[in-house]
């Protein structure tokens, strides 16, 4: 039976946290490919890559050296690639200010940053199914907002 | 000067298909709910030529039974949510006997190949398409609660805030402030 691997991106500058990430991932039971970058610049660097494959999501944390996730996010948005990609803020932050700031920016979704492992991998898996679904059932992008 | 538009994408969807096919010359027919019947058989160069048609387009060929089947019932999903008269309950029933397959089938085929269940997908489906009703069309959650076949508003506000953690209030809101700033 032939299904997608999912390309899934996270740009996080802080080690342990791109570290429970990766592991989080590896447990769920969907077949994905993921990479990391330590900042936007670095991320959007390779996406602008000619031809470049482009992931199904990106988990971008909010505060980060170089260039942070709210500035990455507006460049995406500037080079229209968020009809291509699920933009999803990864962050500490439970301001409903910055919260709702990002979703006007163009974020699809929004996580804040679980405490346990185990909370982490519930989100992540559901932030990856309900994506499957905006990725395969012709859902409007446009209006895919989801808080977490 | 903006323009809203509203669209039936089963009429965009056979429009570009017929488009396409025509370039082909090749006789067929459209059977509905994504299939096309060739009246002779296609060899390599004619599948990558149509292949290659309608990438463009984001259309591709489903070549497994299964992967085919989980299509049916999204699009009947689909066919049944658009449908103006009010929306049945009893989807298991309908889905049933529409694709000629038991339920139970149908429902573990499409949980392992799409990562969610079929009354979750109705649910996420349903979520869409009222936020298409209050955003483009401007209906009242009252409204958009008795098209999509919902008991009260009540309930209809309660999925929505479980499917995307977001009051319906608040997303209106977000959306309304997107498209001042674009």
């Amino acid at each position: 039976m032939y299904k997608e691997t999912l390309n899934i991106v996270l740009v996080d500058d802080d080690k342990d946290d791109r570290t429970f990430f990766q592991e989080a991932i590896e447990e769920i039971n969907i077949d994905t490919n993921l990479s990391m970058f330590t900042n936007g610049q670095d991320f959007l660097d390779y996406i602008t890559i000619p031809n470049q494959k482009l992931p199904q999501i990106v988990f971008l944390d909010l505060n980060m050296p170089i260039k942070n996730g709210l500035e990455c996010l507006q460049e995406i948005k500037a080079r229209n690639l968020l009809d291509k990609l699920s933009v999803a803020i990864y962050s500490t932050s439970s301001s409903e200010k910055d919260i709702e700031n990002t979703f006007v920016l163009g974020a699809n979704i929004y996580i804040n940053k679980p405490s346990s492992f185990k909370k982490l991998k519930k989100v992540v898996e559901d932030v990856l199914r309900m994506n499957w679904q905006y990725h395969t059932s012709n859902l409007n992008r446009e209006t895919f907002l989801l808080r977490l | 000067m903006r323009l809203y538009l509203k669209y039936d994408i089963n009429i965009t969807f056979r429009s570009v298909l017929e488009e396409q096919l025509k370039k082909l010359n090749i006789d067929y027919k459209i059977n509905g709910l994504g299939e096309v019947e060739f009246l002779q058989p296609l060899d390599m160069q004619k599948m990558q030529e149509i292949t290659s048609l309608l990438s463009i387009y984001g259309i591709s060929i489903i070549n497994d039974h299964k992967s085919q089947l989980v299509q049916k019932i999204k699009d009947t999903i689909t066919n049944m949510i658009n449908a103006e008269e009010k929306v049945t309950s009893n989807f298991s029933t309908y889905l049933a006997e529409k694709l000629g397959y038991s339920y139970a089938y149908l429902s573990s085929l499409f949980s392992e190949i799409n990562y969610t269940s079929i009354e979750n997908f109705i649910i996420i489906k349903k979520i869409d398409k009222a936020k298409e009703l209050i955003t483009a069309q401007n209906l009242t959650l009252t409204e958009v609660a008795f098209q999509l076949g919902y008991s009260s508003v009540a309930h209809l506000s309660g999925q929505f805030k479980k499917t995307t953690g977001l009051t319906p209030t608040l997303f209106l809101n977000i959306i309304k402030q997107r498209k001042l700033i674009s």
